[in-house]
């Protein structure tokens, strides 16, 4: 197994299936702007997922590009974080899932922009720019709505204490990684682990949450061991591509 | 909970050629800086923007339509008030 090919595959599911699940909102977004700020987020990371999936087929070189790997894999084969395949909810749920996930990717592309490797290098460097913003858009709902009003703060603690066990996987590594880091392609996670505990902390007590005393980690993703809800992802993201083969528009 | 409605902004954006800041639109939003990222987001999409101004529309105050003839028609009858009493030399272009 090619280590890059893999955690490529990572990279690129986590993009494709977050932003598979805000395009959920499009059209049913609280208000209007808000309905758009999540269009354009969903827009953003889909872009990342084209890079890097781009990249995966020309590491694996077997002649696949972006989209037979965005919609030809079967479940097992995609390598994302549960975190990211966790149902919208409500819009606090799902910016609650947003901050946990763009903490880590704008400590983690901070970092990935010195890699040794210049195409992941590039792609961090663009994505960076992208996620920063992420970042402070979820950060500063989570701070609103957690220090908001009885209801929005009991909506976000619960969201917060539905999420924070699939946290534990943003800093997953295994075999893959050890390679990778040992060549200055990838970050190490320790420093980003310690960096995102500070951040995430500090928003989380602005908003007044708590984080839950239960620290039971649920894994699988990094390993294609999915949740119920990816499937469902999966049948309509890859529907026309199933049902006509090779379709193009 | 009463379903209070967000207040309005004002938005103004200033493009990379331009000089000043231009009204382009209004939307809602919790607060200013919540005001600034929605504005983004609805308003610089294709690269309109290098700068955002956003004001609650309440501190905007507005002259009167019924006062239009006072306040406008007297301009109307002092046309030497415009540059228009000059000969543009030849090979001046862009006046």
């Amino acid at each position: 197994m090619n280590a890059l090919f893999e955690y490529l595959l990572r990279l690129g599911d986590d993009s494709l299936i977050l932003g598979h699940r805000l395009s959920e909102w499009c059209g049913h977004g609280p208000i209007l702007e808000e309905d758009i700020a999540m269009t354009n987020l969903s827009l953003d990371l889909i872009g990342q997922a084209t890079s890097f999936l781009k990249y995966a087929g020309e590491v694996e070189g077997k002649s696949r590009n972006e989209d037979d790997l965005a919609f030809l894999r079967f479940e097992r084969e995609y390598k994302n974080l549960l975190l990211v395949e966790r149902p919208n909810q409500n819009f606090g749920a799902t910016m609650m899932r947003q901050f946990l996930f763009d903490a880590y990717r704008k400590l983690f592309f901070e970092r990935l922009v010195h890699s040794t490797d210049s195409q992941l290098s590039a792609i961090a460097a663009k994505s960076l720019k992208e996620t920063k913003y992420h970042l402070k858009h979820s950060s500063e709902w989570v701070i609103r709505l957690g220090d908001g009003t009885e209801e929005s703060h009991q909506k976000m603690q619960s969201a917060l204490d539905d999420l924070w066990k699939y946290s534990a996987e943003l800093f997953y590594q295994d075999d893959v990684d050890e390679d990778l880091i040992e060549n200055g392609i990838i970050p190490a996670v320790d420093a980003i682990k310690g960096e995102w505990d500070v951040l995430v902390r500090n928003v989380l007590e602005q908003a007044t949450l708590i984080i839950p005393s239960n620290n039971w980690e649920q894994v699988g993703g990094r390993k294609g061991i999915h949740s119920e809800h990816l499937g469902y992802i999966l049948a309509e993201l890859q529907y026309m591509q199933r049902a006509y083969p090779g379709m193009k528009w | 909970m009463a379903n209070k409605e967000w207040p309005l902004y004002e938005v103004f954006i200033r493009s990379k050629q331009g000089l000043s800041h231009k009204h382009v639109g209004s939307l809602r939003a919790a607060d200013e800086q919540m005001a600034i990222d929605n504005a983004r987001d609805v308003y610089t999409r294709r690269s309109e923007g290098i700068s955002i101004w956003v004001v609650e529309s309440n501190s905007v105050f507005a002259s009167d339509p019924n006062d239009a003839d006072s306040l406008y028609e007297p301009s109307n009858s002092k046309v030497y008030r415009h540059p228009t009493f000059y000969d543009v030399p030849d090979g001046i272009e862009h006046m």
